[in-house]
C-alpha cells in the first residue's frame, strides 16, 4: 500500500465508522438511489460521518454514489450510515426505478429521447 | 495542548464536504428530479470507458473506490479482518440530467472477472451495458461480454476508434466478437460527445425493440 493511498483512505478505519458492520440494515440501497434530506430533523448524537452526510444532502439530491465519492467513503460504508440515517428518519429517498421490461418502454423512451437531443 | 484543543469549540463541528465549497447547480440534481436509471459502460483496461463518461457527463466524472479483497468479496476489513490482503477498486462515473424528472446515471466498470460482488451491484437496476472494444485489443473483450451474459444484462458494442488502430469491416468485427446478429455493433468516438450518444442510442433501441422481463431485486423484498 503506498504512502498517498493510506492518506486518502483516511485516519479512520471503514469499520470504526460503521461500528463494525459491514451490510446496510436495509438492502433496498441502489449505487443510483437518489437521496434527500429531511428538514428539521436535528443532528445531536450523530457521528461526524453521518452529520456530514445529511448536510450534504440538505441543498439538494444526491445519488448514494454521488455521496459515497463528497464523503471519501466506499460505496459499501455509505450505505451503511445511509441506511441508519433513514432508519432514525434523517433522510429518506426517492423511488428507484425498476429495470428495463415490457412496462418499461415509457422510461426507455425517455432515456432515448434525452439522448437524441444531444445529437 | 489537550486542554486547549478539548475546550476548543471548533473541535466539535463538522467538517463541510466539497460540495459547499462551489455553487449547489453544479453539485446537486435539479429538484424536479425523480427518477434515476444506470447504464453500464464497460470494457478492459483503457479502452476508453472513462472518456466516454466524461464526454457524456454534466458534471466531471467522479470516482468511487470500492474496497475488496484480493477474492473479490465485499470490504472484510469492515469486519475486522484488517490483516487480510484488500485492493481497491475504483469505478467512474458520470450523471446526465435527461429531462426535469429523469436522470441517466452512467458508470464505467471495470471487467475483472474476480470483482463478482461489485458486478452484482453494478448490474442491480441497471437497463442495459455498452461495452466498448478496441479492435487492436479485440480479444481482451470476451471476458466482460461473458460476464454480461452471466448477469443478464443486454448490451450493444461500440468499437472505439482509436486514431492508430486498424479499420475492419463490422460484419468481421461481429465475426470475431462472436456477436449474435442482433447485438447491435456501432463504431464511436469516445472523446466525442454526438459520437458518444449515437452508441448510446443504439444500445437504448435495441433495449426497446428487445424487451425482457428481469426480476427485479427490489421487489422481492
Amino acid at each position: 500500500m503506498t504512502a498517498a493511498r493510506r492518506r486518502k483512505a483516511g485516519l479512520v478505519r471503514p469499520y470504526v465508522v460503521t461500528d463494525g458492520r459491514a451490510y446496510p440494515s436495509r438492502n433496498t440501497l441502489d449505487l443510483v438511489t437518489l437521496l434527500v434530506a429531511v428538514n428539521g430533523e436535528p443532528l445531536t448524537g450523530l457521528s461526524p460521518e453521518k452529520r456530514r452526510l445529511v448536510e450534504l444532502c440538505r441543498p439538494g439530491s444526491l445519488s448514494v454514489a454521488e455521496v459515497a465519492v463528497h464523503l471519501e467513503l466506499p460505496v459499501s460504508v455509505t450505505k451503511v450510515l445511509i441506511a441508519d440515517l433513514m432508519d432514525s428518519g434523517h433522510l429518506v429517498t426517492r423511488t428507484p426505478i425498476p429495470p428495463a421490461r415490457p412496462g418499461n418502454g415509457r422510461v426507455l423512451q425517455e432515456v432515448l429521447d434525452g439522448l437524441r437531443a444531444l445529437l | 495542548m489537550d486542554f486547549a484543543r478539548s475546550s476548543d469549540p471548533t473541535g466539535t463541528t463538522v467538517r463541510p464536504a466539497r460540495p459547499w465549497d462551489t455553487t449547489d447547480t453544479d453539485v446537486y440534481l435539479r429538484r424536479s428530479v425523480q427518477f434515476a436509471v444506470k447504464l453500464l459502460v464497460v470494457g478492459h483496461f483503457a479502452v476508453g470507458k472513462t472518456t466516454l463518461v466524461g464526454s457524456m457527463s454534466e458534471i466531471p466524472p467522479l470516482r468511487t473506490e470500492e474496497i475488496m479483497t484480493q477474492a473479490g468479496a465485499l470490504v472484510d476489513d469492515l469486519a475486522g479482518a484488517r490483516d487480510k490482503k484488500t485492493t481497491t477498486v475504483a469505478m467512474d462515473f458520470g450523471r446526465l440530467t435527461l429531462n426535469d424528472r429523469l436522470v441517466l446515471y452512467l458508470f464505467g466498470a471495470p471487467g475483472q472477472q474476480r470483482f463478482t460482488q461489485l458486478w452484482r451491484d453494478m448490474t442491480r437496476g441497471a437497463l442495459g451495458a455498452l461495452v466498448l472494444a478496441d479492435t487492436r485489443r479485440l480479444k481482451e473483450s470476451f471476458d466482460v461480454i461473458g460476464l454480461l451474459e452471466e448477469h443478464g444484462l443486454p448490451y450493444a458494442v461500440a468499437v472505439n476508434e482509436f486514431d492508430d488502430a486498424p479499420v475492419y469491416d463490422l460484419g468481421e468485427l461481429r465475426e470475431a466478437l462472436d456477436l449474435l446478429p442482433e447485438t447491435p455493433l456501432v463504431r464511436c468516438d469516445a472523446r466525442d460527445r454526438r459520437s458518444s450518444a449515437r452508441a448510446l442510442i443504439a444500445l437504448v433501441e435495441y433495449l426497446m425493440e428487445h424487451p425482457r422481463w428481469q426480476p427485479h431485486p427490489l421487489e422481492y423484498m
